[in-house]
């Protein structure tokens, strides 16, 4: 019996760890985030470099790469004809990847720094009871503090109270703007588990990368 | 009232009080929902007693396009006259997992599932 390779760092927790790349400076982590993932034998790994293009000309490459990974992971749960309940649940796993990872990427893409020399990365890693979302990006130094006070919101709320709470805010405000209801809805209505992790490259000027991490069961 | 690009289709039948949406709805912000709100806002202009929200071949919704769909849910929740009645695919995940958030904020609000 191997030990549990999926030991989490404790929901909730933030706390500092020195990364192993030399290169980088520090990591702050947030949520549950596993910094010594097991290899999986069956991954995607998609890159994508920002500024080759103004972002709303390469919008739909989020969905097309979303339903990419999607389609291709729904291979590996065939269903049995005999067994409907099986072959619901091909259909029910392509429609949590694609919307699980069409909302990191479209996050990605939009909080991304077009100015940091890094690309954007989404990779999906399939275990046998679970799948685990890996998108890093950089992001804009004037959006960090505000990006981890949502984030510790999130993880001090009850995603479904949270996920109400900003439904009815809708009604109190008519302008049209965004609501980070894309990660709340990850978390309450696809069952997952969310962390993150910013670290810091050196260099002039500084850059912030963070990978967002997001488990769910299968 | 219709609105219709390569991704998908919305459209409103006065006749029948239906609004229907299909395919991908995945715009990149708010301000790209701009012509599909105002779409909605001029149905529900129109108060029909019982409205049909068609959703079965709406295969994607991004939580931009949620985010649009709630306001529009608690925009009908404060007209007194109308009910509203959704028509979901439990074969769409988005729509299995997502849609009960809507009842929880309209919870007059009827669900036709096939």
């Amino acid at each position: 019996m191997v030990s549990d390779p999926f030991k989490t760092t404790p929901a909730r927790a933030v706390q500092q760890a020195e990364s192993s790349c030399s290169e980088i400076t520090v990591g702050q982590i947030f949520g549950e985030f596993l910094e010594n993932l097991p290899e999986s034998r069956e991954y995607l790994l998609l890159v994508f470099s920002p500024s080759s293009l103004p972002l709303k000309k390469r919008w739909r490459t989020n969905g097309l790469s979303a339903d990419f990974l999607a389609d291709y992971l729904a291979v590996f749960f065939p269903g049995d004809e005999g067994n409907p309940e099986t072959v619901g649940k091909q259909d029910q796993i392509q429609g949590t990847v694609s919307y699980i990872a069409n909302e990191l990427l479209e996050n990605a893409m939009k909080f991304s720094d077009d100015g940091a020399p890094t690309s954007i990365r989404i990779e999906l890693q399939l275990y046998l009871s679970k799948l685990v979302f890996l998108v890093t990006n950089s992001i804009k130094p004037n959006t960090i503090q505000s990006y981890q006070a949502f984030i510790q919101e999130v993880l001090a709320s009850n995603p479904s109270e949270m996920l109400f709470r900003r439904l009815e805010q809708l009604a109190q405000d008519d302008t049209l703007k965004c609501s980070g209801l894309g990660l709340v809805t990850i978390m309450n209505d696809y069952s997952a588990r969310l962390g993150w992790k910013f670290e810091t490259i050196p260099g002039t000027p500084e850059v912030t990368i963070v990978t967002t991490m997001v488990q769910v069961n299968v | 009232m219709e609105l219709k690009t390569e991704d998908y289709c919305v459209w409103y039948d006065t006749a029948t009080q239906t609004l229907t949406c299909q395919g991908t709805l995945r715009l990149a912000d708010l301000e790209e929902y701009t012509p599909i709100w105002q779409l909605l806002n001029e149905v529900i202009s129109q108060k029909p007693n019982l409205l049909t929200l068609d959703l079965r071949r709406l295969k994607y919704l991004n939580s931009s396009g949620f985010n649009v769909l709630s306001r529009f849910v608690l925009k009908v929740r404060q007209e007194a006259t109308m009910q509203l009645l959704v028509q979901a695919s439990k074969q769409i995940a988005w729509q299995e997992k997502s849609l009960k958030n809507l009842q929880r904020v309209m919870p007059s609000l009827q669900f036709e599932i096939e």
